[in-house]
């Protein structure tokens, strides 16, 4: 038996989205490259509109808005680096400030540090409290009137906790009225209604194997009247956004997939909320020494977050590995080293307690019986490793 | 799994001992500054993970940046501070790699851990278990594994110690493994080669110019920059005498920011005082019983040994003898003792005051 709890790091493909995508792989007559002019062409082209239209109306935006990226980092990428660019700095010299949060995901804050290195803008990370939601005290303390940027994730990725987007928005509208505000909602977009996080924001990023897509497609959403550059540069698909062939099956796929995270939604959460929730109550009762991390209010249905006194987490994630359980001990490195959550850090934790982190993420082919095993592992586990 | 050609071999040993069932193999994440195989080593790790692969066992990294950080690299750049020179290899192997790994290893069921060391480890009638110079007398690492004692070499396996370095790589081409040809490790692994340790300690230690003084005379023989940098029994950039012949350092005294230099004479000593001393079997220790024994000391690396007598004095340090003058032993450096029974045979370590 194996129960796979680890779908913040990515889902299973739904079968809609498999079959939405098969013929363009298979190249039954619709296999070309949408930017040219012929019968292929033009076929694959309407696909890709069609799909635009389909994930801009379930996003709450404009057909143009949407532009197809490789990823959901890519989106943020586009995003950050794109807005930057296409504002010029002011002719005083100094180019204005950027505000993020210092529990992005690492493609917004790596990004944003980059942004920010030297004689170019500053990086103000503002931290979070231990409900895992940002500090808006500090946030309204970073946005000064001269911010280029502001980027707050919609729902973090390791806690799972619904940030205050709409105050977040207000506050920068008011304080930061020149900042461009982008949101990372790739954990949001298969839980949320995301139409009203759209409504309040200018740049939104989406990935689509979060929801039952394939991996290396996603979307940032780039409000009218928005001005963005190009990050990569050739062909000028997507508007001259982004350029390079496009990934006509994936982006297909996404649309499919999308398309039935909506439709099953309600269901969806009331379903995984009563197994995620059933999954950390009996947890937390049956082992001693363990914490939930964030305010389970807060969170979106999949997330699960929990501390185990004296156990590390990468230790754990192998023996939950090798009893069935798929976890995850929060970020990985390029080398594949598990660093110590950043999250828990700017949360306020110690490197100890962010060291000893599990997260178990749930999704729409959760079943009791993952429920079940991972309540008949994890205690075992966690007794052999404080042994 | 270093992602080098000794710990692939040393892998495929054991996959075929044991069955893939039975071996995982670990990489440990150690440094996680810049290095000469880039950022964390991703280019070694993919190595280790593309041999396990083929060898079709699971592949682990474990991140002990942590660790490392505090045990190797900090004591390294302090011991500098006040004019000692640590090893940082030997210190990975007592803190990280028989220690941190042990513990892990044990925590996740195993019961041993296998590195690629040029080592062996034989086990007597009895259950003793000794360790012993690698069969390659060019790639002998028995000296960086000096500090070991029984309870880590009950849990450790060196399966290329029985082999010629020249074995291992045809070892290696003759199952395919990627890593045959990679060249050797060198130098300390977090110090890129392009800033040097001069460059590596000068970015974490503030670095003080001093005076030569001459040994003999206690003349002051002009500036010396970066004292911090300077080895006892260093030749390089001290010159010559008036009599025409090399002169080293002899001693380096860092708060007094001065270094002393000498003939090679001068440079040499008799004796060295050992702390930190480590038996590989204490209860066959011969100072167990006696007040003094014979043993065979090498002072690094790959360093000549020589015949040494060794004496347990009043503050619980050795006095080491040696049977002729040595090049002075410089402080934070370890010595390690064999046994003249059979010269092959560790039996402790020390390190230098």
């Amino acid at each position: 038996m194996r129960a796979y709890l680890d779908h913040a790091a990515t889902t299973p493909m739904r079968p809609e989205a498999v079959e939405a995508m098969l013929p363009f792989l298979r190249g039954e007559g619709i296999s070309g490259n949408a930017s040219g002019s012929h019968r292929e062409s033009r076929r694959a082209r309407l696909a890709v509109d069609d799909a635009r239209e389909q994930i801009a109306g379930l996003l709450g935006a404009d057909l143009g808005e949407v532009v197809f990226t490789g990823s959901g980092t890519e989106a943020d990428n586009l995003a950050i680096t794109g807005a930057l660019r296409a504002v010029p700095v002011s002719a005083g010299g100094r180019a204005g400030p950027i505000v993020c949060t210092a529990m992005e995901h690492h493609a917004v804050l790596n990004t944003c540090r980059a942004a920010a290195g030297p004689g170019s803008h500053g990086l103000r990370e503002v931290g979070a409290d231990r409900s895992g939601m940002v500090d808006l005290d500090g946030m309204a303390e970073a946005c000064t009137p001269d911010v280029r940027l502001v980027s707050v994730m919609a729902v973090n990725n390791e806690i799972g906790t619904v940030q205050p987007l709409h105050d977040v928005s207000r506050l920068v509208r008011t304080l930061s009225p020149d900042a461009v505000l982008h949101t990372d909602a790739v954990q949001a977009a298969p839980w949320l209604e995301m139409p009203p996080i759209t409504a309040v924001v200018d740049l939104l990023s989406v990935s689509a194997h979060k929801f039952g897509g394939p991996q290396g497609v996603g979307a940032l959403v780039v409000r009218n009247g928005v001005p963005i550059e190009a990050v990569i540069h050739g062909g000028g698909q997507e508007r001259e956004r982004r350029s390079g062939t496009h990934n006509v099956a994936g982006i297909v796929a996404m649309a499919a997939a999308l398309s039935a995270t909506v439709a099953e939604r309600t269901d969806t959460v009331t379903r995984v909320t009563g197994l995620r929730d059933r999954l950390v109550d009996r947890l937390l009762a049956s082992v001693a020494g363990t914490a939930e991390t964030g305010d389970r209010s807060a969170k979106v249905p999949g997330h699960a977050h929990l501390r185990f006194d004296g156990v590390e987490s990468e230790a754990m994630v192998v023996l939950l590995d090798d009893a069935g359980v798929a976890a995850s001990a929060g970020a990985a490195c390029s080398s594949g080293a598990v660093e110590p959550s950043h999250v828990l850090l700017a949360m306020g934790f110690g490197k100890e307690a962010a060291g000893s982190g599990i997260r178990f993420s749930l999704g729409t082919t959760s079943t009791d019986a993952d429920v079940d095993h991972a309540l008949d592992v994890v205690p075992a586990v966690v007794a052999r490793l404080r042994n | 799994m270093s992602g080098g050609v000794d710990s692939s071999v040393a892998a495929a040993l054991l996959v075929e001992e044991l069955g893939r069932d039975r071996v995982v193999g670990a990489t440990l994440k150690l440094w996680g500054g810049s290095s000469d195989s880039g950022c964390c080593s991703v280019a070694d790790v993919e190595d280790a993970r593309r041999v396990a692969d083929q060898l079709g066992v699971v592949h682990h990294v474990f991140n002990f940046t942590a660790e490392f950080e505090a045990r190797v690299v900090n004591p390294y750049v302090e011991g500098h501070a006040i004019g000692r020179t640590p090893n940082p290899c030997i210190e990975c192997n007592r803190y990280l790699k028989f220690d941190r790994l042990f513990d892990r290893a044990r925590s996740l069921g195993f019961d041993a851990v296998a590195t690629g060391h040029h080592a062996r480890r034989t086990t007597t009638e009895d259950g003793r278990h000794q360790l012993i110079r690698g069969a390659d007398p060019l790639k002998d690492q028995s000296y960086v594994l000096a500090m070991l004692g029984q309870e880590q070499l009950a849990r450790s396996q060196f399966p290329v110690g029985r082999m010629t370095k020249a074995e291992v790589r045809q070892e290696a081409a003759r199952l395919g493994l990627r890593t045959a040809l990679k060249p050797d490790s060198q130098d300390v692994c977090f110090i890129r080669s392009d800033e040097g340790r001069g460059g590596f300690l000068g970015d974490r230690l503030p670095l003080h110019d001093g005076r030569l003084i001459d040994d003999a005379t206690g003349e002051d023989l002009g500036p010396v920059p970066a004292v911090e940098l300077v080895t006892v029994g260093q030749r390089r950039g001290m010159g010559h005498g008036s009599d025409g012949r090399r002169r080293y350092v002899t001693e380096v005294d860092v708060p007094a920011r001065r270094v002393r230099i000498g003939t090679p004479e001068a440079a040499n000593a008799l004796g060295v005082e050992l702390h930190t001393v480590t038996w590989v079997d204490d209860d066959r220790t011969q100072l167990s019983e006696a007040p003094e024994c014979s043993a065979i000391a090498q002072c690094s690396a790959h360093g000549r040994p020589v015949a040494c007598t060794v004496r347990r004095n009043q503050t619980g340090r050795l006095s080491v003898t040696f049977a002729s003058a040595q090049r002075r032993i410089a402080p934070g450096q370890t010595v390690a003792l064999y046994d003249p029974a059979n010269p092959d045979a560790v039996i402790g370590s020390g390190i230098a005051a």
